[in-house]
């Protein structure tokens, strides 16, 4: 029996919702034959990765907190990739947002103002601006690829984190370790259910949502981001521009980067610490794509992701599995959703060729 | 024109093709005879099956049922090389050869070792001289016109001597001068017995050269006739399965005011291998259509990107329209001077539409600010829609909704929808290149009414295309564009096709080169 691809007349509507369920099916399938070979019971570890985690209450807000920046990015990111224009350092922007954010929570230590929280978040928007303004600047004025540029600034902005926690931040009271003072509490983000973690940032993160949605769907700018995505010609014909489009996007990523790293400072964590995130700014951009480029995809697809950062914890403790278990389940759905997307244009067919004419040499 | 050669078995037969792609039967049930020495016309829209049937008599593709027969025998060809070996030469639309390389050394590259040995150049004079295909071996290609590079494709496949030798189109690159010198070559072939099959949509050209035509519609074949008994209208209407509309236009030439100028206008191309316009002047008035003939690549889409406003020019007064300088405007102003400006760029797909966007998106492309379809940045869907159905509706663009992908239609659907999103916001000044390139019979003449309508009720029209004929049909006024530089225009009446020919090659009236580089 023959199993081919075949082109279809049409790209499958359908196929493009379709293809993310398949990779998750996929990648759970997959995983229980990784667990089975590690000796684990497959059902059991399945349970404990995704269903344990969000078994209670706590867990629940967990989860959303975890999703608030990953949700937050990929929104971002998914703007510029619909343009072409390839961010690949939202991490570095969320460190260098967060810096600025937590840098004021410092200056103004111990002052209970009600608008130093609003002031801390738009510091955090504008510090990962900033770090995405540089390889916007450098890839219109220089022809820079944006890919190479924003990834390496993010080792740049983590050896600044590095430098300020081991430095001049460094809490004097903190027997010497790398961080700085606990925030004050009148920098903490305002918690929206007692006993949790879970802050308004999560609120801000659905606002971002939805704004991202009104914007790609009715708004001028986002035809346009659509429009130098497809079809960078008719954009020129249309008389969009293109380089305006870069600022436009890397900007809007970099706010967003930058507004979920002071979020997860001043919601989550409350200090200055050496590892501000656990890698959200790499891993929004397979949020970004399991979320079809779409703000409610990248919604969904950033609670699922979330799930894997909670169930890799949870196999760890209950399982003793290696934390790396949640760095391939993240690899694997970015694979099979790769894969899957073959299905959008294509179909399989099973059974010999329709041609009946044989070659013959 | 000679009778066709008859004897008894055909050098080609094929019977019963049928060839489906996912979605499109491009072939079905097709036959057809090729005799001895016969010239026989495959005639067809595009989009008919006209390649599909030639990619399988060249063994590119293979038919999902029927057979072939070469000279009675029943054959299956693998690849174009079993095909060559049985003696189908092709010559191709868009030529293969390498600018840095000899024309002797293109032609070893392209045909089987065994031809390469012994002395290659001696043999390419030989052809050349006997065809009347005068060619150097020495000379550099990119040193070579179009036409002489088409006859290194010819000689190419003489040297392995066919007995069939397919030619795709091979005039639309030509001017009428090289057009003559290359149906002398090819009545020599079949005097000497080779079969010719002649791929094309130029129905004066198959009326003087073929013997038969075989007509297709849809992968279907349609009818079969000898064309020099036939009209261009009544093949053209067998061609089209309906009957043929010719646009209708007002001969008088306009003393209307002057709405688009381009004066003394220096551009420098922004393409690789592209053409720098030179001094290009030209004026169209109100109602007239300015009809720009040449050969492709002599800088109409420089021209084209300077208009549209894609490429700003230094001067902004180099070019005006209704007196307002617009050289350093981008598009989106550009289209609000005056009562506005349409523009239609050559390629649809990519261009002038955004293939996966819907058609009313597209509609709102371009019309977003003359047709106020947007409010405070946000875009206004219903009025958009509404707007993209009445172009539909103006235009008979066959679709199933606006909400439809541009790339859902046909060449000639999309492009009557491109012309009609630009006429339907009324512009003043119309500037079209290859307005119907690639579209079928019946789009085509609407299309060309379109823009004469439009010229009648007073826009300016630009027309650049390389279709001699369509220039003919609607322009008041005709120039050349040849490396760049612009002729003077001349009212279509008084000029011949054969002196539009001259300029297009480049070739001054006092008979010398013009400008050599």
């Amino acid at each position: 029996m023959l199993i081919r691809l075949e082109q279809r007349p049409e790209a499958s509507n359908i196929m493009v919702y379709v293809s993310p369920l398949i990779a998750v099916v996929l990648t759970i399938l997959t995983a229980m034959i990784m667990f089975g070979a590690l000796g684990v019971d497959p059902a059991k570890a399945i349970e404990t990765f995704f269903i344990e985690p969000v078994s209670t209450l706590d867990g629940v807000a967990e989860l959303l907190v975890k999703a608030t920046p990953l949700v937050l990015i990929g929104v971002g990111l998914s703007l510029g990739f619909q343009a072409n224009v390839w961010n690949i350092g939202a991490e570095g922007q969320l460190v260098i947002g967060a810096l600025a954010g937590g840098g004021l929570a410092l200056a103004f230590y111990g002052q209970s103002s009600t608008l130093l929280v609003p002031a801390m978040l738009v510091c955090g928007v504008i510090g990962g601006m900033a770090w995405a303004a540089i390889p916007a600047w450098m890839k219109t004025r220089f022809n820079t690829n944006e890919i190479l540029t924003s990834l390496m600034l993010t080792y740049v902005g983590l050896l600044v984190l590095s430098y300020l926690v081991h430095g001049p931040w460094k809490d004097p009271e903190g027997q010497n370790f790398p961080e700085s003072r606990l925030f004050h509490d009148s920098a903490l983000l305002p918690i929206l259910i007692d006993e949790t973690r879970l802050n308004v940032g999560w609120l801000l993160a659905l606002f971002v949502v939805v704004l991202g949605w009104i914007l790609m769907s009715r708004h001028i700018i986002g035809f346009q981001i659509k429009v130098i995505g497809m079809a960078p010609m008719a954009g020129a014909f249309a008389g969009f521009k293109e380089n305006r489009l870069i600022w436009i996007t890397l900007l809007i990523s970099g706010g967003c980067a930058g507004l979920a790293g002071v979020i997860e400072l001043s919601g989550a964590i409350g200090q200055i610490v050496p590892s501000i995130s656990p890698g959200y700014g790499f891993t929004a951009i397979i949020v970004a794509f399991l979320g079809r480029l779409h703000p409610v995809g990248v919604l969904f697809a950033g609670l699922l992701m979330a799930l894997t950062y909670l169930g890799g914890d949870s196999a760890q403790i209950t399982m003793n599995l290696p934390n790396a278990v949640t760095g391939v389940f993240q690899g694997m759905l970015l694979f099979f959703l790769l894969a899957s997307d073959v299905l959008i244009r294509y179909r399989v067919r099973f059974g010999p060729p329709r041609v009946k004419a044989e070659a013959a040499e | 024109m000679s009778e066709t050669p008859q004897t008894l078995t055909p050098r080609l037969e094929l019977l019963g093709i049928t060839k489906a792609y996912p979605g499109v039967v491009a072939n079905n049930n097709v036959s057809l005879k090729v005799m001895p020495g016969e010239i026989h016309a495959l005639l067809g829209e595009n989009g008919a099956g006209k390649s599909t049937l030639v990619k399988f008599i060249y063994g590119v593709q293979k038919a999902d049922s029927g057979s072939m027969l070469w000279e009675g025998e029943e054959v299956r060809l693998a690849n174009p090389n079993a095909a060559r070996k049985l003696g189908v030469g092709m010559v191709f639309q868009h030529f293969s050869l390498f600018d840095a390389m000899t024309v002797e050394e293109n032609i070893s590259l392209g045909i089987s070792p065994e031809l390469t040995k012994g002395n290659l150049s001696v043999r390419i004079r030989e052809i050349s001289a006997q065809y009347g295909l005068p060619l150097d071996p020495d000379r550099y290609v990119h040193t070579l016109s179009v036409g002489e590079r088409q006859r290194i494709e010819v000689v190419r496949c003489l040297l392995q001597d066919p007995t069939l030798l397919i030619m795709d189109e091979p005039t639309s690159v030509l001017t009428p001068q090289e057009v003559e010198e290359l149906f002398k070559t090819l009545r020599r072939l079949s005097e000497e017995g080779v079969s010719i099959l002649y791929i094309s949509h130029r129905l004066e050209e198959i009326k003087t050269l073929c013997h038969t035509a075989t007509i297709m519609r849809m992968g279907e074949v349609v009818a079969e006739c000898t064309p020099e008994n036939e009209t261009a209208r009544s093949m053209a209407e067998m061609m089209m399965g309906e009957n043929l509309v010719s646009p209708e236009r007002t001969d008088r030439q306009t003393d209307g005011s002057v709405r688009l100028e381009v004066k003394d206008l220096d551009a420098a191309s922004t393409h690789q291998h592209g053409t720098d316009l030179r001094s290009v002047n030209l004026q169209v008035r109100a109602g007239e259509v300015l009809g720009v003939a040449g050969i492709a690549g002599n800088g109409q889409r420089e021209l084209m990107e300077v208009l549209t406003g894609e490429v700003l020019v230094d001067r902004a007064e180099s070019i005006t329209i209704d007196g307002t300088p617009v050289g350093q405007l981008g598009p989106v102003q550009r289209r609000g001077i005056g009562v506005g400006v349409g523009l239609v760029p050559e390629e649809r797909l990519g261009h002038g539409a955004v293939p996966d966007m819907s058609l009313w998106e597209n509609g709102f492309l371009s019309a977003a600010t003359r047709m106020e379809l947007i409010n405070n940045g946000f875009i206004q869907v219903g009025a958009s829609s509404a707007f993209a159905e009445e172009v539909v509706e103006q235009f008979r663009v066959k679709t199933p909704g606006v909400t439809h992908p541009a790339n859902s239609l046909s060449g000639g659907n999309l492009q009557k929808f491109i012309v009609g999103r630009e006429l339907v916001q009324k512009p003043g000044v119309i500037v079209v290149l290859q307005p119907t390139w690639g579209v079928d019979a019946g789009s085509t003449a609407s299309i060309r009414q379109a823009l004469i309508d439009m010229a009648t009720e007073g826009a300016a029209v630009l027309a650049i295309s390389q279709d001699l004929e369509e220039l003919f049909e609607i322009s008041n006024r005709i120039a050349v564009i040849c490396e760049g530089r612009m002729s003077d225009a001349q009212p279509a009446e008084n000029v011949t096709v054969e002196e539009i020919g001259l300029l297009m090659a480049g070739v001054g009236p006092d008979g010398e080169k013009a400008h050599a580089d």
